[in-house]
């Protein structure tokens, strides 16, 4: 077990490293001269020296990577080319509004798929189980954003039953901060939904196939303990699909903040892209990386608690 | 991003020809490959189709509302909505297009080679497709649309990289499938070079499962594709579609018809793709199409009108009874078990009856497809979902079980039946320990304290001979070796001390020297509980060890039915002395086969049938006759 979590730091860090220089250099080649972005209107040439050489672009590209690798080692992001703070602090202060519609569209996903997934698997070819099949072609393919629109239009536009647009801190009002990340979580998690349930109803009918089903059953189980089992062994599929939509919860995450206008990583990201603000732009990327190892390396640790032949190995 | 739809795809299934018409045939095919083409037409035929220039200016039609001149209004900026929609597919298209070659051109190649030669180059190529897969794709898009003078050529380029991972381990995983094939080997060994062998026959499996992969990539890339637009990337002058959803956004309260013009037509592209290609995947992967209810009715009609001509080949039933039915642990009368295939219904027992008392020891023989197991399961109410049984009666414990509901029915098991399935290894749930699954039927269904289903889970260890119970109690099944686990299963099953104990072949998995320990231990168990004991086997050594009586299974019927002592010396039946024949190897039953032989064997000889007491000919027209003998 102990080499099992040595071995996934290890592959962990080495993502990590390979990205975070894969994403300099492909922001360096983007961006060549990132003073144009910043200054925007007020570029003079005398104007984009002094900025060069205040955030150091006039030095060659190997040299800058080399400064900017050494801060990360140390855990600092740099300091944003726009406004010369500390790029960490910035994205720590995005962060929560991110994690929080994420977070609750992982929870949803989790929670709403499994059951759609159980009831669809153990009642094949019943309404539910046509449900889940439909849904799962059409809603999968439907971008979030649009799924977005659609709920904006009609939730909160036309029956204003949630705001439209706004984030409320949990802090100020828990019921207020609820209400502003429902809709985001929908829309980003709806496609999950349905990815989770068709995985689950198909793993679960293969599992209700298998001779220790029929051997639990000859048992006399109550049928919910039936499912405990069912449910143990049919779940590992849908954690790695719940895992890898973790990311792509992330990405749609970008544009779905937009439409509600909640102050997260999305409009940081994009405004970093506009302005040619890389430090930040790097920031943000390493810390989501940082996120998708973690999330990755909690999967693993929860399939070696699922299926003990897995811990073995 | 895998995709649910193409994970089960046979890809040997199916001509290649037909797939495309038995893909128009299905009304879901036919209508999202219609709206397709019919956005591919648009696309292309965009210059002659819409009305205006998509981005000439006409202030009067500034938001303006559908006109005749202008079927879907004006936009914000007074431009023609329709033709901005009509040249915006084209771009949609383009963008889908040059996402999906990219993503094909990296994700296909690179999949064969690392299914293909496995080792390192395996290893290397998932390693870069699950880095690339752990990276939000929308960051970088962002970095890359940033200061690239928003080229939409470059950012749909990428959006393909991001996207090749999901053909990359779909090309991987079918051609690991295809890889051990005979086929594949037999070329290698012909001396074929790899390029050849990979594109003869490893590419070919690969195609179907591709091309409905890109169906669903498609429309993922159309969503990337708006979404960028939508966030004011990749767009320039060009009227795509995600930028007029911005639009439509920003003035969503005043117009909302500006929103919902594009925000369709991306809809129903999206859809209209991932419909064609989980249709594709469901054509693709069924070999013969289940009939329709229609069809079946029909067949079954014509079944039942075939069955009343010859009423007996259908309707009688085979095998005896020797107790009343009150007295029996078990008794069926006249079961039969039918099956749900793609070709219609199919019965695998056919009607037989037969019965078991308390404390006998009933055997159940017949080679592998002879509805044994079948005729186990039914007694269990444990068939598969797609079998289904019909009996006179069933009783078990003097009550015709038939009568119950099914929770009723349910009730019996873990109480008055018991059950020891065939092959231990795969009985027992790989995610529990043996401890839990002992004690869990104890607690959840007899409603023992856990210390109590504890105690009890570990003296049945203890009893079944198991040398270490608290911890085997603590151990996986995969820890286990075969013999343990069966010792295990039959502590299980008659934990509760059960009135009737079924037991499917029980030795049949296990090697020859635990065979012996397993049967003698059923044979102990029984005698002290007295226990009705039913044991399918295929082993007439078996029988002779422990059975009291025996039947005799062949194709769903009852050949045979008797004591044992009297079925050995005289089996009545020519396909009876086979299975002795074929599965007696002792010297000491031997003796007893070879009696038995010479006893039929002078009959033979002899050539004088007496009519009543046994077979002289071994023809399958005296087989026939000689069953409706015994056919009650």
């Amino acid at each position: 077990m102990l080499t099992f979590t040595l071995k996934r730091l290890v592959s962990g860090v080495i993502l990590l490293a390979v990205v975070a220089t894969a994403t300099f250099f492909l922001a360096h080649a983007a961006i060549p001269d990132p003073t144009l972005g910043l200054l925007g209107s007020a570029a003079t040439p005398e104007a984009q020296q002094a900025l060069a050489a205040k955030i150091g672009t006039d030095r060659p590209v190997i040299v800058q990577f080399g400064d900017w690798i050494a801060g990360l080692l140390r855990g600092d992001l740099g300091d944003s080319w726009k406004n010369f703070q500390p790029v960490g602090a910035q994205i720590a202060l995005k962060l929560p509004v991110t994690l929080s519609v994420v977070t609750a569209a992982v929870l949803l996903s989790a929670v709403l798929g499994g059951l759609l997934g159980v009831l669809a698997g153990l009642r094949p070819g019943t309404w539910i189980d046509k449900l889940v099949k439909a849904g799962a072609v059409i809603l999968f393919a439907l971008p979030g954003f649009w799924v977005a629109l659609l709920l904006v239009m009609t939730f909160a536009v036309q029956l204003k039953w949630f705001p439209a647009v706004g984030y409320v801190q949990p802090q100020e009002s828990v019921g207020g901060w609820l209400q502003s990340i429902t809709l985001p979580a929908i829309s980003l998690a709806l496609g999950a939904v349905v990815m989770i349930a068709e995985q689950l109803r198909n793993a679960i009918i293969r599992a209700d196939g298998l001779d220790y089903m029929r051997t639990l059953r000859s048992r006399g189980l109550p049928q919910w303990r039936i499912v405990v089992h069912l449910l143990r062994n049919s779940a590992p599929p849908s954690l790695t699909i719940l895992a890898l939509m973790f990311v792509g919860l992330l990405s749609g995450a970008i544009i779905v903040e937009q439409i509600f206008a909640l102050p997260g990583i999305g409009p940081l990201t994009q405004a970093s892209s506009q302005n040619g603000d890389i430090p930040m732009l790097l920031g943000i990327t390493v810390v989501t990386v940082v996120f998708v190892v973690i999330i990755n390396f909690l999967l693993d640790i929860l399939l070696g608690w699922i299926n003990p032949k897995a811990r073995v190995k | 991003m895998t995709s649910p739809l193409t994970e089960n795809i046979d890809t040997r299934a199916g001509r290649r020809g037909s797939v495309f018409v038995r893909l128009l045939k299905r009304p879901a095919g036919a209508i999202s490959f219609g709206i397709l083409v019919l956005i591919v037409l648009v696309a292309v035929f965009a210059p002659l189709l819409a009305p205006y220039d998509p981005n000439f200016v006409d202030l009067s039609i500034t938001r303006a509302l559908p006109s005749p001149e202008h079927p879907l209004g004006g936009d914000t900026t007074g431009r023609d909505v329709l033709s901005r929609l009509i040249w915006g597919t084209q771009i949609t298209l383009w963008g889908a297009l040059v996402a999906i070659v990219t993503s094909l051109v990296i994700g296909v190649p690179s999949g064969l080679a690392a299914g293909y030669f496995g080792g390192a180059t395996d290893r290397i190529g998932t390693w870069i497709s699950d880095a690339v897969q752990s990276v939000p794709g929308m960051i970088i898009l962002l970095i890359v649309g940033a200061n690239t003078g928003n080229d939409f050529n470059l950012l749909m380029v990428t959006v393909g990289v991001f996207m090749a991972p999901g053909y990359f381990r779909l090309t991987r995983a079918t051609v690991l499938a295809v890889r051990n094939e005979a086929y594949v080997d037999a070329a290698k060994v012909s001396g074929l070079s790899h390029a050849r062998i990979m594109g003869r026959h490893v590419i070919r499996p690969v195609v179907a499962p591709i091309v409905i992969q890109s169906a669903l990539t498609a429309g993922m890339a159309m969503g990337m594709q708006a979404g960028l637009q939508f966030l004011g990337i990749g767009g320039g002058t060009t009227p795509g579609w995600g930028a007029a959803m911005n639009e439509g956004f920003r003035v969503m309260r005043t117009d909302p018809l500006l929103l919902l013009w594009p925000s369709l037509a991306l809809g129903i592209s999206i859809a209209a793709l991932a419909v064609l290609g989980s249709t594709l995947a469901d054509v693709v992967s069924v070999t013969a199409p289940l009939p329709s209810r229609k069809a079946r009715r029909a067949r079954r009609a014509a079944e039942r009108a075939a069955a009343s001509g010859e009423p007996l080949a259908v309707t009688a039933s085979t095998g005896a009874v020797a107790h009343a039915a009150v007295d029996s642990a078990v008794q069926i009368e006249n079961l039969r078990v039918r099956y749900e295939t793609a070709d219609g219904e199919v019965e695998v027992v056919h009607g037989i009856t037969l019965d078991v008392a308390p404390g006998e020891v009933l055997g159940i023989v017949g080679e592998s497809g002879s509805g044994k197991s079948q005729t186990v399961f039914s007694v269990l109410d444990l068939l598969p979902k797609t079998g289904s049984y019909t009996a006179d009666a069933i009783w078990i414990g003097g009550e015709d079980v038939t009568a119950l509901g099914r929770r009723d029915r349910a009730r019996l098991l873990g109480r008055e039946i018991g059950y020891v399935p065939q092959e231990p290894m795969t009985n027992l749930d790989p995610s529990f320990t043996i401890g839990h699954q002992l004690t869990e039927p104890l607690r959840a269904v007899h409603g023992m304290s856990r210390a109590d289903a504890k105690a009890r889970a570990l003296a049945m260890l203890e009893r079944v001979g198991i040398a270490d119970p608290p911890r085997v109690m603590r151990s996986y099944p995969h820890e286990l070796s075969g013999g343990m686990a069966q010792r295990v299963l039959i502590a299980g099953a008659i934990a509760a001390k059960p009135s009737v104990l079924v037991a499917d072949e029980p030795t049949t998995a296990l090697d020859v020297t635990v065979q012996a320990e397993v049967l003698e231990l059923l044979r102990e168990l029984q005698q002290e509980y007295r226990m009705a004991l039913v044991i399918v086997t295929h082993n007439f050594g078996v029988v002779a060890d422990i059975c009291d009586r025996v039947v005799v299974m062949r194709h769903g019927s009852i050949v045979e039915i008797g004591e044992v002592a009297q079925l050995f010396s005289a089996p009545e039946e020519p396909y009876t002395r086979e299975l002795i024949a074929a599965s007696l190897d002792g010297a000491e039953s031997r003796a007893e086969l070879d009696r038995a032989f010479a006893l039929t064997g002078s009959a033979v000889a002899a050539d004088d049938p007496t009519p009543g007491t046994s077979t002289t000919d071994t023809t399958d027209a005296s087989t026939e006759a000689d069953r409706k003998e015994v056919r009650a």
